[in-house]
């Protein structure tokens, strides 16, 4: 896929372009670069807080939506409410003869389920997949990249290798068969991508560490006696944690994107609502060929929100650990 | 060409076989795990025991594994993948053969498409640097890179096959259109064809311009701070002379590495976008293939992509070491 293009390219494109380290203790020059990011970038700030707000909206779904997502509802004669318009843009009056009042904000399925609820539901699958598939990268991918930078030799051979392998691997077919060989569930999507996505955010942060080993702290601290798991994940880690945080948004985006794509083709859970599904719904149930663009827009509208929020972020992050990119 | 840049050419070349038996083991171990029997969805309820033997045994499942594994890898090497469960025992070749052709056009005219208009996008959003004009124009590639293609492709479909009823929906062709096509040859002629590529290449052009673009636009920001830049601007170039001639041919080179991998990539990730406008290329009988338990044929069509994947891979690393001879001597330090 095209991001692993991004990522070796980015990754050779900034091999000169050694990322921006603080001075300080640890955990105060990563609250920094963090504050920084959201400080200067208005973009960053912003995908923030589309993540706040569908945050709330995930953890809050039973309260905020109508009806329940899968059940088909009824009208008053006991018969599917099917292919609602949304009120708004059906005709007057037109509901009376249904047997049933048109309170449905995105109209309703072919089999009578609440769109507006589903897309609600929706969002609890996306946040899901997309922060545990990043964070599991994003922790992969940093101790891969730490082990391999670090010790060299053999691990670093290993590993490297195994990154190559990674990136031969396509990674939509491997999740595919992924989720036909286990059953149906997100968590699926979330494996394969933590045992593959990894070679990105390992590769980058590896070669960081080569740099960051021979600076003079590292060397005060080995001779002061300090362990090598010591000095790599208190000496080390904490420099190289803003790109991993990098990783991790872009990996976010990745994710939900993935997931979407994987529920599109079929290959997940039918009884867990995502946007992905929605759509695969709508597709196969020919709400094209209808035109049921209210069917169709908002899932989709949804994806792209939560994914540039991702991108948002991980931009930010770009530009403060590697000022040459920035924005002139 | 020196020593030095032919043996690293082979190292690299062994160092992809390696990569690609790696994969292929991997590959066969994934399908052993497979739930059930690997032929569940071949045999009759009323099969015996013995029909039911002589099945594995026709299939090569009756033997222990180890022995399997040598059959299977002595089979890639002849580029036999054995025959399908699904479509009457057809060879998993012959199936993919007819895909393959179909996915590379589609592939193919999409990156064509995808990076001339992100080069010159490229070079246009770096020229306008700051600009309104600029950031609405970022910000709309952003979005095309945000947007499920699926979706996109869903949207396009709905208007321009559905509502206007201007483009076909789905597939290649007709079927009595098809049935004149002899050769590729008389396919690529087919105006017809031409029609049921418009709506999918656009679509996955319009995912797939956003990495040059981006990648160009940095690049030539970067390029135009060099110093031969500013020497030609006071030498009195014109502006446009030193934007196209000196900048963008420098700021070209790792566009032309991402266009290498970028074919390897949208080959297994075209599945999606295969799937929406069902075009019958390697990435939709993928995913029939898993839908319908053709072990085989999955497989196959999973060898076919990562094959592609890893080449393109080679060719680029190849690509990037002639083209900067710097990044040869550091590759070649990382191979060692």
């Amino acid at each position: 896929m095209q991001q692993d293009a991004m990522a070796r390219e980015g990754q050779s494109g900034k091999k000169k372009t050694v990322a921006r380290f603080r001075q300080g203790s640890a955990i105060r020059q990563l609250w920094e670069t963090n504050l920084e990011v959201f400080q200067r970038d208005k973009m960053a700030l912003f995908g923030l807080f589309i993540f706040a707000i569908f945050t709330v909206v995930a953890i809050l779904a039973p309260q905020i939506a109508p009806n329940d997502p899968l059940n088909p509802l009824k009208n008053s004669d006991g018969d599917w409410i099917k292919d609602a318009m949304p009120y708004w843009l059906a005709e007057p009056g037109e509901d009376v003869a249904e047997g049933y009042t048109n309170t449905f904000l995105l109209g309703t399925t072919n089999i009578g389920r609440d769109i507006f609820s589903q897309l609600i539901h929706g969002s609890r699958s996306a946040l899901l997949v997309g922060f545990s598939a990043a964070a599991a990268v994003a922790v992969i991918g940093t101790v891969i990249g730490l082990l391999a930078g670090y010790y060299g030799g053999w691990i670093d051979t290993i590993l490297m290798r195994a990154a190559d392998v990674a990136f031969g691997i396509p990674f939509i077919p491997f999740i595919i068969v992924i989720s036909a060989f286990f059953d149906p569930s997100i968590w699926n999507v979330v494996i394969a991508m933590a045992l593959l996505l990894w070679r990105d955010t390992g590769r980058v942060i590896r070669s960081q560490v080569l740099v960051i080993k021979e600076q003079a702290f590292v060397s005060a601290a080995r001779v002061s006696g300090a362990s090598d798991l010591r000095i790599i994940f208190v000496y080390i880690a904490p420099s190289i944690l803003p790109l991993s945080f990098l990783y991790g948004s872009f990996a976010i985006a990745w994710a939900i994107l993935t997931e979407a794509s994987v529920s599109f083709l079929g290959f997940s859970d039918p009884e867990t609502i995502s946007w992905g599904y929605m759509l695969q719904d709508a597709f196969n149930s020919l709400a094209l060929s209808r035109e049921a663009f209210y069917w169709i827009v908002p899932p989709g509208l949804c994806i792209m929100l939560t994914v540039m929020a991702g991108f948002f972020i991980g931009r930010g992050y770009e530009e403060v650990l590697f000022p040459r990119l920035r924005r002139m | 060409m020196n020593r030095g840049v032919v043996y690293y050419i082979l190292g690299r070349f062994l160092q992809s076989v390696m990569v690609l038996w790696i994969i292929v083991t991997l590959l066969f171990l994934l399908f052993r795990l497979a739930p059930s029997n690997p032929l569940a969805s071949y045999i009759d309820t009323t099969f015996t025991k013995q029909q039911e033997a002589a099945l594995l045994a026709r299939f090569g499942l009756d033997k222990p594994l180890g022995e399997q594994y040598i059959i299977y890898l002595f089979n890639l090497l002849k580029l036999d993948l054995g025959e399908t469960f699904s479509y009457s025992g057809k060879s998993v070749m012959d199936i993919l053969r007819a895909d393959l052709p179909n996915t590379i056009y589609l592939t193919l005219s999409s990156l064509l498409l995808a990076y001339l208009v992100g080069v010159l996008g490229g070079i246009a959003m770096a020229a306008l640097r700051g600009s309104l004009l600029e950031r609405v124009g970022t910000t709309f590639t952003l979005m095309t890179r945000a947007a499920p293609q699926f979706w996109v492709g869903m949207l396009l479909l709905t208007f321009f096959a559905f509502q206007l009823k201007l483009l076909p929906s789905s597939g290649i062709g007709p079927a009595i259109v098809r049935y004149r096509w002899e050769t590729e040859w008389d396919k690529l002629m087919s105006p017809v064809f031409w029609r049921h590529m418009i709506l999918p290449t656009f679509t996955l052009a319009l995912y797939l311009h956003g990495l040059p673009l981006l990648l160009m636009r940095s690049n030539m920001l970067e390029v135009l701070d060099q110093d031969y830049v500013t020497m030609s601007r006071l030498a009195g170039y014109s502006e446009w002379r030193v934007m196209i001639q000196t900048a963008a041919r420098n700021a070209m080179l790792p566009v032309l590495t991402a266009l290498t991998l970028g074919i390897g990539y949208s080959i297994g990730g075209n599945v999606v976008i295969e799937h929406v406008f069902s075009w019958p290329g390697l990435g939709r009988t993928l995913v029939r293939a898993v839908q319908q338990a053709d072990y085989p044929l999955a497989q196959g069509a999973f060898f076919f992509i990562a094959l592609i994947i890893v080449f393109m891979n080679f060719i680029a690393d190849i690509l990037y070491s002639l083209l900067d001879p710097r990044v040869g001597a550091s590759a070649q330090a990382q191979v060692s």
